[in-house]
C-alpha cells in the first residue's frame, strides 16, 4: 500500500512537472540556503579558529594599559625585569618573551621598506611557534649583549631581496646598520587582517639601546605549558604585575593579560550566533515552502475530487486517501530537500573558494535538512490529505 | 431462497435537511433482493431511486429503519467498515463512467485489488482476465481518456468484476451512450447474471433498458410505487 501510493506520487509529480518543480523551489531554496549559511559558517569558525591558532597556542600577552568601553587608556610600558620576575616566580610557563615594537624603514641596497622592527628574545619564535626557514635565530652572546643582527619576516625578505639569499648581508634599520642572520617562515595574514610576516626581529638590547633610546617593553609573549593551568597562570601573572606596577587593591589593572583560547572563544561563539541568525533566517523561507506546497495540494485535492470519489467508492478507507495524499506532500518536499542540498553544498563550496574559506561539510545538518524538509511535507501537507479523506464519496462522484 | 435475502431494507427513510426544510427523499422504503436477482429500479429523476442506490451501495446511511446487507445492519457501521463492504461485496458502474482518466484500463482495472493487498503479478493476471471478459484485451494499454464511451463503460464493468463482488450496483450505466452501445451493454450485463450468477442492481428511467432484467421496480415520491415480483406474486 505504502509503496503504491509512493509510485503514485511519483507519477502524479510527473503529470505535473511544472507546477511540482515551482511548488518544490521554495523548499529547494530554503533547504539550500539553510546549507549553505550553515557550512559558511563552519568554515568562518574553522578559518578564523586557524588564524588565532597560528599567533602561537596557549599564548598568553601582556600589554599595558586600562581598557575601558571603547578605549584603552594609556599606562607606563613594562620594564625587562617585569619579564624576568614573571619567568622567575610564576610557575607553569614554558617561554617568557619581552618585546619593543616601534616602526622603522629598513633599506638593502637601493630598495626600502617600512616595517615593524620588534625586539626581543628568542623565546619570542618559541611562544609564536614560528620557526627559523632560513639561516639561524640569536645566539645567546647577540642577546645578551644587544649585537646588531636581525631576522626578516618573509614580507620583509621579499620587498628588499627579492628572490637573492639576504643571510648575511648586511642592511640598514633608521640609523644603525645590521646584519641579516635568518628568514622566518612565512605565516600570512592574522584573522584582523594583519600581515604578520611584515616584521622585523632584532635583539631586545639592541632596540632598546640604539632605537628606543630606552628600556621600555611593551609587549610580553608568554607560553603556558599545559593548556589546562592557563586561567591559574593567568591569574598569578596578573597579581604580580599589579603588586609590582604598585596598583592600589581594588582599582582596575593599568595592563592587560589576554588569553588566546579566550579570544577563540569568543569568535566562535560569535560566529555561531551569526550564523544560527542566518540559518533562522534561511530557516522562514523553508516555512515558507511548506505553505506552498500545501497551497498546490489543496488546488489537488480539489481537481481530484473525483478522483478521491472513485477510490472512495471502490473501498478505499479514510486512512489510505490520506496516505496517498500525505506521501504525495513528503515526496514534494523530500525532494526539494534533496535538491536543496545539492543547491546549497554546490553554492557554498562555490563562494568558500571566492571567499577562501575551507569548505567545511556537516553531515548532521544535511541529516537535519532532510529530515526537517520530510517533516514539512507531513506537516503542511496533512490538512489537505485530511480534507480529501474526509471527502463524502457520493459528492465526490458528482463533482465535475 | 433460503436464509436471509441478500439485501434486507425496512421501513427505510432518507431525510436531507432539518426542520421545515427537511425533505423526505426516501418515505418509507421495504424490498428484498435475492441472491442472483437481475432487478431494475425506475422512477422519474426526484423520485427518490438515487437516493436508494446510495443507499443500497453502502455509500450513504439511511435516517430511519433498517438496511441488513448479507445479515449485516449498515446503518451500525462505521464509515470505514462500510468501506470494507464496498471493498468485498460490491461493485459499481455508474453512468459517467468515473474511471481514471490518464491512467491506464489494466490500472484502472487493479485499483481495487490495490485496496485489497493483493500483489502485483496477481492483479495484473485479474486485470487482463476482467478486460477478457467484457471483450477489451487489446484495449488494456490505453488510457481511459483514449476509449470511446462503450468502451469505458466495458471498463467500468469489468473494474466492478475484478473484484468478484456478491452484487453490482448500475446507475444508469447507457445515460451517456447511444442506443446501439446502450444494448451491447446491457446484453453484457445480462449475460453476467445469467453466467455467473451475479446480482445486478440497475437504476434506469429507460423502459427498454429496465427491460433486460427479471425484476421492476418502480420509484415514485420516495416510495415504492410497484415491484413486479409483487405482481406475479399476487
Amino acid at each position: 500500500m505504502i509503496a503504491n501510493a509512493f509510485l503514485l506520487a511519483l507519477r502524479e509529480i510527473r503529470n505535473n512537472l511544472l507546477r511540482a518543480g515551482l511548488t518544490t523551489l521554495g523548499i529547494v531554496i530554503g533547504v539550500g540556503a539553510v546549507i549553505a549559511m550553515v557550512t559558511l559558517g563552519s568554515g568562518a569558525t574553522k578559518r578564523v579558529t586557524a588564524d588565532i591558532a597560528s599567533m602561537g597556542r596557549n599564548l598568553l600577552i601582556a600589554v599595558p594599559g586600562q581598557r575601558r568601553p571603547g578605549t584603552l587608556v594609556a599606562a607606563p610600558n613594562f620594564q625587562v625585569d617585569d619579564a624576568l620576575a614573571i619567568r622567575r616566580d610564576v610557575d607553569g610557563l614554558s617561554a617568557v618573551a619581552p618585546a619593543v615594537s616601534r616602526s622603522a624603514v629598513a633599506v638593502a641596497g637601493n630598495r626600502n621598506r617600512t616595517t615593524q622592527v620588534t625586539g626581543t628574545t628568542n623565546d619570542f619564535f618559541t611562544t609564536r611557534e614560528w620557526p627559523i626557514a632560513r639561516g639561524r635565530a640569536f645566539s645567546l652572546a647577540e642577546d645578551r649583549s644587544g649585537k646588531s643582527v636581525c631576522v626578516l619576516g618573509e614580507t620583509v625578505r621579499r620587498e628588499l631581496f627579492g628572490t637573492q639569499d639576504p643571510v648575511g648581508s648586511r642592511i640598514r634599520v633608521d640609523k644603525i646598520s645590521c646584519d641579516v642572520v635568518g628568514v622566518l617562515s612565512p605565516k600570512g595574514q592574522s584573522t584582523f587582517g594583519q600581515d604578520q610576516d611584515d616584521l622585523l626581529v632584532m635583539p631586545l638590547k639592541t632596540v632598546q639601546r640604539r632605537l628606543a633610546g630606552n628600556t621600555d617593553v611593551n609587549m610580553i609573549w608568554m607560553s603556558v605549558a599545559r593548556a589546562s593551568e592557563t586561567t591559574r597562570v593567568k591569574d598569578d601573572i596578573e597579581r604580580l604585575l599589579r603588586e609590582r606596577r604598585h596598583v592600589a587593591s581594588g582599582a582596575a589593572d593599568d595592563f592587560q593579560v589576554s588569553d588566546m583560547r579566550e579570544v577563540t572563544r569568543m569568535v566562535e561563539t560569535t560566529t555561531g550566533i551569526l550564523t544560527a541568525f542566518l540559518s533562522a533566517v534561511a530557516a522562514v523561507s523553508l516555512l515558507v515552502g511548506g505553505i506552498g506546497i500545501m497551497n498546490v495540494m489543496l488546488v489537488s485535492v480539489t481537481e481530484r475530487t473525483r478522483e478521491i470519489g472513485i477510490r472512495l467508492a471502490i473501498g478505499a478507507h479514510e486512512r489510505d486517501v490520506l496516505l496517498q495524499f500525505l506521501i504525495e506532500a513528503v515526496v514534494m518536499s523530500a525532494l526539494g530537500g534533496v535538491l536543496g542540498i545539492i543547491v546549497g553544498l554546490a553554492g557554498s563550496a562555490a563562494a568558500a573558494s571566492a571567499l577562501k574559506l575551507p569548505f567545511v561539510l556537516r553531515p548532521e545538518i544535511i541529516a537535519l535538512a532532510v529530515a526537517f524538509s520530510a517533516g514539512v511535507g507531513v506537516a503542511f501537507g496533512y490538512f489537505p490529505a485530511r480534507r480529501a479523506a474526509r471527502l463524502d464519496p457520493i459528492e465526490a462522484l458528482r463533482h465535475e | 431462497m433460503t436464509g436471509a435475502p441478500l439485501i434486507q431494507l425496512r421501513n427505510v427513510t432518507k431525510i436531507y435537511g432539518t426542520g421545515e426544510a427537511a425533505v423526505a427523499a426516501l418515505a418509507g422504503i421495504d424490498l428484498d433482493i435475492a441472491d442472483g436477482e437481475f432487478v431494475a429500479v425506475m422512477g422519474p429523476s426526484g423520485s427518490g431511486k438515487s437516493t436508494a442506490m446510495n443507499i443500497l451501495g453502502c455509500l450513504d446511511t439511511p435516517t430511519g429503519g433498517t438496511y441488513h446487507f448479507r445479515g449485516a445492519d449498515v446503518g451500525a457501521l462505521s464509515r470505514d467498515q462500510r468501506a470494507l463492504l464496498r471493498r468485498y461485496y460490491i461493485g459499481f458502474v455508474f453512468q459517467g463512467f468515473n474511471l481514471l482518466k490518464r491512467t491506464t484500463a489494466e490500472e484502472n482495472l487493479e485499483l481495487p485489488l490495490v485496496y485489497r493487498g493483493v500483489a502485483k503479478t496477481e492483479r495484473r493476471a485479474k486485470a487482463r482476465e476482467a478486460l477478457a471478459q467484457v471483450g477489451l484485451s487489446d484495449r488494456g494499454h490505453h488510457t481511459a481518456a483514449e476509449l470511446s464511451g462503450g468502451q469505458q463503460q466495458r471498463v467500468a464493468i469489468a473494474r466492478a468484476l475484478v473484484s468478484e463482488p456478491l452484487v453490482m450496483f448500475a446507475d444508469e450505466p447507457t445515460g451517456n451512450l447511444d442506443t446501439a452501445k446502450s444494448h451491447e451493454i446491457m446484453s453484457l450485463l445480462k449475460s453476467l447474471n445469467e453466467t455467473r450468477r451475479l446480482t445486478i442492481v440497475l437504476v434506469t428511467h429507460e423502459e427498454d433498458i429496465a427491460a433486460y432484467a427479471q425484476r421492476q421496480v418502480r420509484f415514485i415520491d420516495g416510495r415504492i410505487a410497484s415491484d413486479s415480483l409483487r405482481k406475479a406474486a399476487a
